[in-house]
């Protein structure tokens, strides 16, 4: 069977400026933060970023190197915005494709299906109809004739996701709560990047959760990375919550270019290893 | 007992918002609503169902203080199946709103010209599929004519003139009460224009006009809004939020 272990660094090499790249997770909760890093070292720039938005857009706009954030919303969660994606907003250095959670949903999912669009009642009479002029409705062929949003299939060139085990042949585990919609993240990418807390031996996941814990089957990966702290600072429960005062830091470092640069100089410029070190006292 | 707070009634016109509605999930944001829907189930609504907040609902009514320790989890609802309840209808969420116009129009997304906001705010989230699937209230703890505004910048909530144009939207649509720390508002009317239905004990009529962006529909009777009964009192003061933390959304 096909060991699919990789460097981040390989998996973000693969990447070209001008993508459209997913991320999985939820606001600041198990975001693929190491991915995000990576690509900040890398600088691949003009990227088209779908995501349920958390500091993976926030980061990324303050380095520059998005062109279009797909979203319904950005947060931070404890901090309710994110102030990096909103600098980027307020200052126009962003385009957006702004739609409703749900919408965002079904777009990953025909994209998943390898269906054009799929149907929804949601949409329907708000501003995100307005402001994206490139949706439009459908009409049920049936009795009832009802108007509905086709939300196109949102198609993905790399998607990355962080779960809390793998194993070498891509399949992954999420202990926490919630597997969100990560699974469509990869089902609607052409190039699919799982990164783990940690990577263990193909079948001894079940020693660490129950079977339906691996949300991840290798049909929806081509690459695993172990990435320690790979989700940070954002929480990846069991193995840890959310750092809030890293977070802190990370919103008071927006809107002024020396804290900016303190921060990311600090933060950012290194690998893993070494960010993991910085993080220790 | 000491006087009634103006959160506590506040509270109580927010747990008014989901009677009748059975066994449906309650999506409070904010603390006098979440205050308000534990209320409501504690009393008339025994059937309402709760979130943990995170990704489970919960078979107890935990104080507004609990922690994840306090919670008795009954089933996992993480946010896809969350979505499944949405378009199933079986829902009643109580919202906040950044803007809101006459025919119950919300925003939640940005303020200014849509394509280069002067604020950024958090997006349109979950608005425009809720509205149109589910029963939608609104929770403005500050009432001013900065929220209650004559038009919004991104409409995010649909409005009762907005669904109109939409049979498929109007079909599950109602915007149901606005609550906030004056006033009980809905959309009552004809026209289904924004209407005063009650003003907060102490609280004027024309202290809400004043207070709004755009002409409301006023009844020649104007009921106050209701008082807690004793019991809710005790419910509020000894069991949900002894620590009176809604008072830090509404003070006085």
């Amino acid at each position: 069977m096909t060991d699919k272990r990789a460097s981040v660094e390989d998996m973000v090499g693969e990447l070209r400026p001008g993508m459209t790249v997913g991320f999985g997770g939820w606001g600041s909760r198990r975001k693929p933060m190491a991915v995000v890093r990576a690509l900040v070292r890398a600088g691949i720039s003009d990227l088209t970023v779908v995501s349920y938005g958390g500091p993976d857009v926030g980061l990324l706009c303050a380095a520059g190197l998005v062109r279009k954030v797909v979203f319904g919303f950005v947060t931070l969660d404890s901090i309710a915005l994110d102030p990096h994606f909103r600098a980027a907003r307020q200052q126009g250095r962003i385009e957006a494709m702004e739609v409703d959670e749900g919408m965002l949903y079904l777009g990953l999912l025909a994209a998943a299906q390898r269906l054009p669009f799929l149907p929804t009642r949601a949409g329907l009479g708000s501003d995100v109809m307005v402001v994206n002029p490139q949706l439009r409705t459908v009409r049920s062929p049936y009795d009832d004739g009802e108007e509905l949003v086709a939300m196109p299939a949102l198609e993905l060139d790399a998607a990355f996701v962080h779960c809390n085990r793998a194993d070498r042949h891509g399949n992954g585990q999420m202990l926490g709560p919630d597997p969100f919609f990560d699974d469509l993240f990869l089902g609607a990418a052409q190039r699919r990047f799982l990164t783990a807390e940690a990577v263990v031996e193909p079948g001894r996941l079940t020693e660490s959760g129950p079977l339906q814990t691996v949300v991840v089957h290798r049909l929806l990966t081509d690459a695993v990375a172990e990435a320690p702290m790979g989700a940070h600072f954002t929480s990846c429960p069991p193995d840890y919550g959310r750092d809030e005062g890293f977070q802190r830091r990370y919103a008071q470092a927006a809107g002024d270019e020396a804290r900016w640069e303190e921060f990311a100089g600090r933060f950012l410029g290194i690998d893993e290893e070494a960010y993991r070190a910085a993080l220790s006292p | 007992m000491s006087e009634v707070t103006r959160a506590e009634v506040c509270a109580v016109a927010c747990a008014e918002a989901w009677r009748g509605d059975g066994e449906v999930l309650a999506s409070p944001f904010g603390l006098v609503p979440s205050l308000g829907a534990r209320l409501a189930r504690l009393t008339f609504e025994p059937d309402l169902v709760l979130t943990d907040g995170e990704a489970a609902l919960v078979a107890n009514t935990p104080p507004l203080s609990a922690g994840a320790d306090d919670m008795v989890r009954e089933a996992p609802m993480p946010y896809r199946r969350v979505f499944d309840v949405v378009w199933s209808g079986r829902r009643h969420i109580m919202m906040m709103a950044s803007q809101i116009d006459r025919f119950g129009n919300q925003n939640l997304s940005a303020i200014g010209d849509w394509r280069r906001p002067t604020t950024q705010l958090i997006g349109v989230r979950g608005s425009p599929g809720n509205t149109v699937n589910h029963t939608t209230s609104y929770w403005v703890p500050a009432h001013s004519r900065r929220v209650f505004a004559e038009k919004v910048d991104m409409v995010s909530g649909v409005g009762y003139d907005r669904a109109a144009r939409f049979p498929a939207a109007a079909r599950f649509h109602e915007v149901r009460v606005v609550v906030t720390n004056l006033a009980v508002l809905d959309f009552d009317t004809p026209d289904r224009a924004m209407r005063v239905r009650s003003v907060h004990p102490g609280v004027s009529v024309d202290e809400v006009r004043q207070a709004t962006g755009f002409d409301l529909v006023v009844p020649e009777e104007v009921p106050h809004s209701r008082l807690p009964s004793a019991e809710e009192l005790e419910l509020m003061r000894e069991v949900l939020d002894p620590e009176a933390a809604a008072r830090g959304e509404v003070p006085g």
